[in-house]
């Protein structure tokens, strides 16, 4: 894992002294909330329906056991006792005292961590895959070239104060587990022909309320160029995008309008620009290339006994490991995902115990290391297959065993009108009634892969637009309704989902769903999943489903 | 009627204005106003830029929110529906609030 050099150190506790003025001005009243707002902001500091809600940036994902351990820590002395896994793979706490906010960030500072930019009209915590440098079929580690973007983009003044919030992920991988097409930036580390390896660049993707899949703005930049032609990008950015208009604010705007002249403006500016001053020096990219060297696996074969004999044993088990685990690329060993989404409670919070006890596993059987997944789960993310067994028992006393990843169960929400000041509608309940509606593990398997994604507004915190089925609450006269869109896909297949038509009421909606994966299943090829058999049937079909008796009647 | 609803400003708590000019935490404590006299007095509460956030005001009758934002209001009157042991919901049986 990346640490802290002596910079870094001393930038985050001078923002924290800074932070700490600030809210003592504010305090006082020497600040309204006016000029106070912003600076809150710039460290993650939102005030919510509730309470203020503090923003933790977790750098692509990855933590140790100590900074998972230092937020459960805040999470009960600081807050209720517990914290909520967003989408970028950040952590929430929904209850901070804006008093003790300075004393949270000092505690963060302590494990190298902090809420820098994590708001505001700038570039927001670089994410990435988090199977990073665990899973087969990586070109990299796509964390060194995150790393560099993390430091390349902290605090940068130029682009601190942009036309509107810029969000950048990284996957060095063919499969997207970081949902590059629907960001600012998403870049995909590669090999061309020749076999170097270099970046396809993706712009202008994004959700909320004008949603675009991202355009490939280049198809190979060297990797040692990232930083410069990054740096073009935000040029261009910087000057074009409309800071008169906030919804027309986003790159993708830009880059919709005319992707041809967009792709030209950058590279000219990338051209004229001092590509050896702005580019990450060699010996910097090795340094922080150090830090993600792979940790030093046991060779063991393949071919787990223990791991055999305790799946024939006990079926939970067994269903837990074909569910949550995958193949890592070291033989012998296994990725271990750990779901934020039991079956009827809110997606991706957790609470200060339990995340001791992922600490603790981590510790023990995961080289130190845990990563927060986009999909609002975690990851162990280096785990023997001969420790899966008592990882698997360790989960199940903490409550985390639920064996659902990637079913339909595994719902993104964010946390809507329970808790968000945006929101117009609730999301969490939602989530849950789908999830008690569909909680016996054999259906779920049996319905097998589907990505349902529910935002309470339409800034799409729930990725609404890129799930198999998304669902986005709107506000009718006071009453919540829930339209559903269909057909969505955030993956390397990335595919915004089309509206179905008219809203359904809250006591409406889970049987809405329920038809629409009843019909699925009367309906689909062998192994073929939700998404496809829509892709293949169209639209037409699911609709009848959804409104053919409504109209009938 | 309206009643004037803020958020705290040490640790952004749901506030209601009460008949003597302070602030409660608990909306069955909130004065009611009449539309005049309701702009008048949350102009005063803004005023109070020590003590709270933000204040503004929002419909209401005896029994709570009503109108347009209701459920909205009834949320922060409440906390949060999919955690009944957080927010006032939780503290609700404390007198001293």
């Amino acid at each position: 894992m990346y640490r802290y050099d002596e910079f870094d150190e001393t930038l985050v506790r001078e923002r924290v002294r800074e932070f700490r003025g600030q809210v003592a001005r504010r305090l006082s009243g020497e600040l309204s909330e006016e000029e106070f707002k912003p600076l809150r902001l710039m460290n993650g500091l939102y005030l919510q329906l509730h309470a203020y809600m503090l923003r933790v940036a977790i750098p692509y994902g990855t933590l140790s056991s100590r900074q998972m351990r230092q937020l459960a820590h805040i999470a009960r002395i600081y807050d209720k006792g517990y914290g909520h896994f967003t989408t970028r793979q950040n952590i929430q706490f929904n209850w901070p005292a804006l008093i003790d906010v300075p004393d949270i960030l000092d505690d963060l500072a302590d494990v190298e961590m902090h809420a820098i930019q994590t708001s505001g009209n700038c570039i927001r915590n670089i994410t990435s895959d988090p199977y990073a440098g665990a899973i087969a079929g990586e070109v990299d580690d796509p964390r060194v070239w995150s790393e560099v973007i993390r430091q390349w983009s902290s605090l940068h003044p130029e682009f601190s104060f942009l036309p509107r919030k810029f969000k950048i992920a990284v996957t060095a991988s063919d499969q997207d587990r970081a949902a590059i097409r629907v960001h600012d930036i998403g870049l995909r580390l590669h090999r061309n022909g020749s076999g170097d390896r270099g970046f396809e660049v993706l712009v202008g993707g994004g959700l909320g309320r004008t949603p675009y899949v991202a355009e490939t703005v280049r198809e190979f930049l060297p990797e040692r160029r990232l930083l410069s032609y990054l740096e073009a990008i935000m040029r261009v950015y910087n000057r074009l995008g409309r800071r008169d208009n906030k919804y027309k604010a986003r790159i993708k705007i830009l880059v919709a309008d005319d992707v041809g002249d967009f792709r030209r403006q950058v590279e000219e500016e990338w051209g004229k620009s001092d590509k050896d001053r702005l580019d990450a020096p060699l010996d910097e990219v090795l340094r922080i290339r150090r830090f993600f060297a792979p940790p030093k696996f046991e060779k063991p074969g393949d071919a787990s006994v223990l791991l055999a004999k305790a799946r024939t044993v006990d079926a939970e088990f067994d269903r837990f490991v074909a569910t949550n685990t995958l193949e890592h690329r070291q033989p012998g060993y296994a990725i271990v995902n750990i779901s934020l989404k039991p079956i009827g409670l809110p997606p991706g919070d957790i609470s200060a115990d339990q995340m001791d006890a992922v600490a603790d596993l981590a510790e023990r059987y995961s080289f130190d290391e845990l990563r927060a997944t986009h999909e609002q789960n975690l990851c162990l993310p280096h785990v023997r297959k001969d420790d899966l067994f008592a990882v698997w028992r360790a989960l199940d006393e903490a409550g985390l065993a639920t064996a659902n990843i990637g079913l339909v169960s595994d719902i993104i929400a964010c946390p809507g009108l329970d808790y968000c000041d945006l929101a117009n509608a609730r999301s969490i309940p939602i989530a849950t009634r789908i999830a008690e509606r569909f909680a016996d593990p054999a259906s779920a398997a049996d319905i097998g892969e589907l990505k349902i994604k529910i935002s309470g507004c339409i800034n799409a915190c729930g990725h609404h637009h890129v799930g198999h089925i998304g669902i986005l609450g709107v506000d009718k006269k006071g009453e919540e309704f829930y339209q559903i869109m269909l057909g969505g896909s955030a993956a390397a297949d990335a595919s915004l989902g089309a509206i179905t038509g008219r809203g359904f009421s809250s006591s409406e909606v889970v049987d809405a769903v329920d038809r629409l994966i009843g019909f699925y299943k009367a309906n689909r090829g062998e192994g073929e999943r939700f998404l496809d058999a829509y892709r293949r049937l169209g639209a037409d079909p699911f609709k009848e489903v959804l409104y053919g008796d409504i109209a009938h009647h | 009627m309206k009643a004037i609803t803020a958020n705290r400003l040490s640790d952004g708590v749901v506030l209601y204005l009460g008949p003597d000019g302070d602030f409660v935490e608990r909306f069955e404590h909130a004065a009611l106003f009449e539309d005049a006299a309701a702009k008048l007095a949350v102009e005063e509460a803004q005023a109070r830029a020590t003590a709270i956030a933000t204040a503004y005001l929002i419909e209401a009758d005896e029994t709570g929110p009503i109108g347009r934002e209701a459920l909205r209001e009834t949320i922060r009157k409440s906390g949060p529906t999919v955690r009944r042991d957080l927010g006032k919901q939780a503290e609700a049986q404390d007198e001293r609030l």
